[in-house]
């Protein structure tokens, strides 16, 4: 195997029509199989259990902090006038942006033919969800009266409570919940061939509980031809469906700021920045993950350099996009002769909150620069750094955006300095708890690579390989050209 | 290999399928008619500390609902008669009752009498009695026939849909101010052309927006 992928190095650089190998090491479909279900079947880790743990600790500190705040009342935040949104929606806007890149992956990247994403499209749709479950927890709870929150939804009733359908508020539950169906339907229907073989596996195995129980999500397939045709076109049509949500979630969330008329928010530039600021914030948690993820569960043939790399480059272009619409806000404040939008930038980058505003402008426009170096691009210990840095810069964003808009009052006698409560930095800590719980939980229990896709950009996948290599009978040394694209 | 699963399971997509029809229709059902006051609200009857009887005082002997509700014309509330209410009476009718201990304790304690709130709106809905009593809206319209009931009764479901119904309509519903304090009220038989011109006359335009009540 591992004098294959020295010819193909060699071959990649001669011949510029060819890609490196999607899938390195000359897996085989089995290989395949074995190196992602192993992972659902083997006795629990040790260092599994370990980091749970951690994880479900901060889980029982969210739901604590909620309990407590239920009780209490908004006002054991840090939310008041004149900021009255604090930290739930500065999160909010944070989990929602984490959650765009598994959607983006799976359903833009399919669409445009990325066959790269196939060993990343699991694991960022799993993260997408989980996100976005982080996300609606805030909103929620902040509406104060949590047992009243299915007043946001058009349920016909007695009280003629209706929804107010002018408020981009509103819009937002629809946004983000139709985000959240159709992302989870995604998932779930690309798992189905995958559930079907660890199932098939059980049956093998004898665990017939097992058997049953991923049988039941399987939904009874068995890879016939039937099967996969309908499959392919279901997978294609939610792909089609959910790239506008894709687009649309965050824009609907900028909404929530550019629909009213404080100066900072009051900007037509909101929807694209945020969308920018969205992918940015999500490909940077897909490369936290996953750094961590291949190396835990021995997937580095399969989540490879050139994958991490190209989310890295994406990280470049949007985090650019990004701080471009940094500079062009403060063009716009100047352009527009409002001295009341000047205020507000010169306010937040001068002002009582500049320390944020320069922590975000450092970590989302300058850090990313970094990328344009290749070796930087492709280092795992400065990309994993970077990763991070991007996201605490992509939460102060938010937190720039919403305290600083707001601590500025129309009425200057208002003007005050927000700090947070305790009960708001353990809600977000919390939230992070409530995130790895459930991603610990999809490692262990569900295949986090798309395996069936995987092996559907193999070279073997390929209808003539085997008329090009020998007699039509697999065998692993056989695997030396890998071809970029299926001819 | 055996199949892990029988036959029967192949009816499961369908009645799935049904069952979330169904379970939707239901929730839709349930929210509409569980979750409002009409069903949580209606009927609520607590006892209070003294057997007081608004049958018995407005019924039987006629008394004005304003002689005890004095605040209902000038304020939001239309209040709970102090103990001096019951004793300008008491002081010298049934002045060996036991039923009216309590009252008799709390005059020669000075401590209130603790009636139980019956009538209960949101803390974020405000209401005010004298506007609507001043424009036309009867007590009956909102507590029923008090007259009638021995234990004060919620009757009316107090929900933002039965306000609105007024609110959209007044003209259905308004009385003429001498006829306010009526008990079985029967209005005449063109009730909604006079509503309409006191509407116009007097300029009656009872708020839909939200924050007409909550602010």
């Amino acid at each position: 195997m591992a004098h294959a992928t020295k010819d193909l190095s060699a071959l990649a650089r001669t011949d510029y029509e060819l890609e490196p190998p999607l899938v390195q090491g000359g897996l085989t479909f089995h290989d395949i199989t074995e190196l992602v279900s192993q992972h659902t079947e083997k006795k629990t880790p040790k260092a599994w259990w370990a980091a749970f743990s951690v994880a479900f600790l901060g889980m029982l500190t969210l739901i604590a902090m909620l309990a407590y705040q239920v009780w209490n009342g908004v006002g054991v935040w840090g939310n008041n006038i004149p900021v009255g949104w604090g930290w739930p929606i500065v999160n909010f806007v944070f989990w929602v942006g984490i959650g765009h890149a598994g959607t983006l992956i799976s359903a833009i990247l399919f669409l445009f033919r990325q066959r790269w994403r196939t060993s990343i499209n699991r694991a960022a749709e799993a993260m997408t969800i989980f996100a976005v479950i982080c996300a609606l927890i805030f909103p929620t709870f902040h509406v104060g009266r949590v047992w009243a929150i299915y007043w946001t939804l058009p349920i016909p009733n007695q009280m003629e409570m209706w929804p107010q359908f002018k408020s981009p508020l509103l819009w937002d539950v629809f946004a983000v919940s139709s985000y959240f169906i159709v992302s989870l339907v995604f998932w779930y229907v690309g798992l189905i061939p995958d559930l079907a073989t660890l199932r098939d596996r059980a049956v093998l195995m004898g665990r017939r509980l097992r058997a049953k129980i991923l049988g039941f999500f399987a939904l009874g397939w068995c890879g016939a031809n039937r099967h996969w045709r309908n499959y392919e076109k279901v997978y294609m049509l939610l792909a089609g469906l959910a790239t506008p949500l894709v687009l649309s979630v965050h824009s609907v969330v900028s909404f929530d700021f550019a629909v009213s008329i404080i100066p900072g928010w009051h900007t037509t530039i909101f929807p694209p920045y945020f969308v920018a600021g969205a992918i940015f914030s999500g490909f940077a948690m897909v490369v936290t993950l996953m750094v961590i993820a291949r190396k835990a569960y021995g997937l580095e043939n399969v989540i490879t350099v050139d994958h991490l790399e190209k989310m890295n480059i994406i990280m470049l272009v949007t985090g650019t996009m990004v701080g471009f619409a940094y500079i062009t806000e403060f063009f716009i404040a100047w352009y527009s002769g409002v001295p009341y939008e000047q205020y507000a930038f010169i306010n937040r980058a001068t002002g009582p909150y500049a320390w944020a505003y320069w922590i975000m402008m450092s970590a989302n426009l300058i850090f990313p620069q970094f990328f344009w170096i290749k070796k930087l691009r492709r280092n795992i210990p400065f990309m994993f750094v970077a990763s991070i840095v991007v996201n605490i810069g992509m939460w102060f964003e938010r937190f720039v955006i919403t305290i600083t808009s707001l601590h500025r009052d129309f009425l200057p006698s208002s003007w005050d300095y927000f700090v947070p409560t305790w009960v708001d930095v353990l809600t977000l800590i919390g939230s992070f708890g409530l995130f790895f719980t459930l991603f610990l939980l999809f490692l262990r229990f569900v295949p986090m690579v798309a395996m069936a896709e995987v092996k559907g950009v193999l070279p073997e996948a390929d209808p003539h390989f085997y008329e090009m290599h020998g007699d039509g009978h697999s065998r692993p040394a056989d695997v030396q050209v890998n071809r970029g694209r299926s001819s | 290999m055996p199949q892990i699963f029988s036959r029967k399971t192949n009816r499961l997509p369908a009645l799935s399928l049904a069952g979330s029809v169904f379970g939707g229709v239901l929730a839709v059902f349930l929210v509409w008619y569980y979750f409002s006051p009409e069903f949580y609200e209606v009927g609520y009857a607590p006892e209070q500390p003294v057997p007081y009887s608004h049958r018995v005082h407005v019924g039987k002997l006629g008394l004005d609902c304003r002689y005890c509700h004095g605040g209902v014309e000038i304020a939001d509330k239309a209040g709970i008669p102090s103990t001096q209410t019951c004793m300008n009476c008491h002081g010298q009718i049934l002045t060996e009752s036991p039923r009216l201990q309590a009252v008799r304790d709390s005059w020669a304690t000075d401590q209130s009498i603790e009636w139980v709130k019956v009538h209960h709106l949101p803390d974020y809905a405000h209401f005010s009695h004298a506007s609507h009593v001043n424009n036309g809206v009867g007590c009956e319209t909102c507590h029923g026939r008090i007259d009638q009931m021995d234990v004060v009764r919620v009757v009316k479901p107090l929900s933002m849909g039965w306000c609105l119904e007024c609110h959209r309509q007044p003209e259905l519903y308004l009385r003429p101010q001498s006829e306010i304090t009526t008990m079985g009220y029967q209005p005449p038989a063109d009730y909604i052309e006079r509503n309409l011109e006191r509407i116009r006359k007097e300029g009656i335009r009872p708020p839909t927006n939200c924050s007409a009540c909550h602010y």
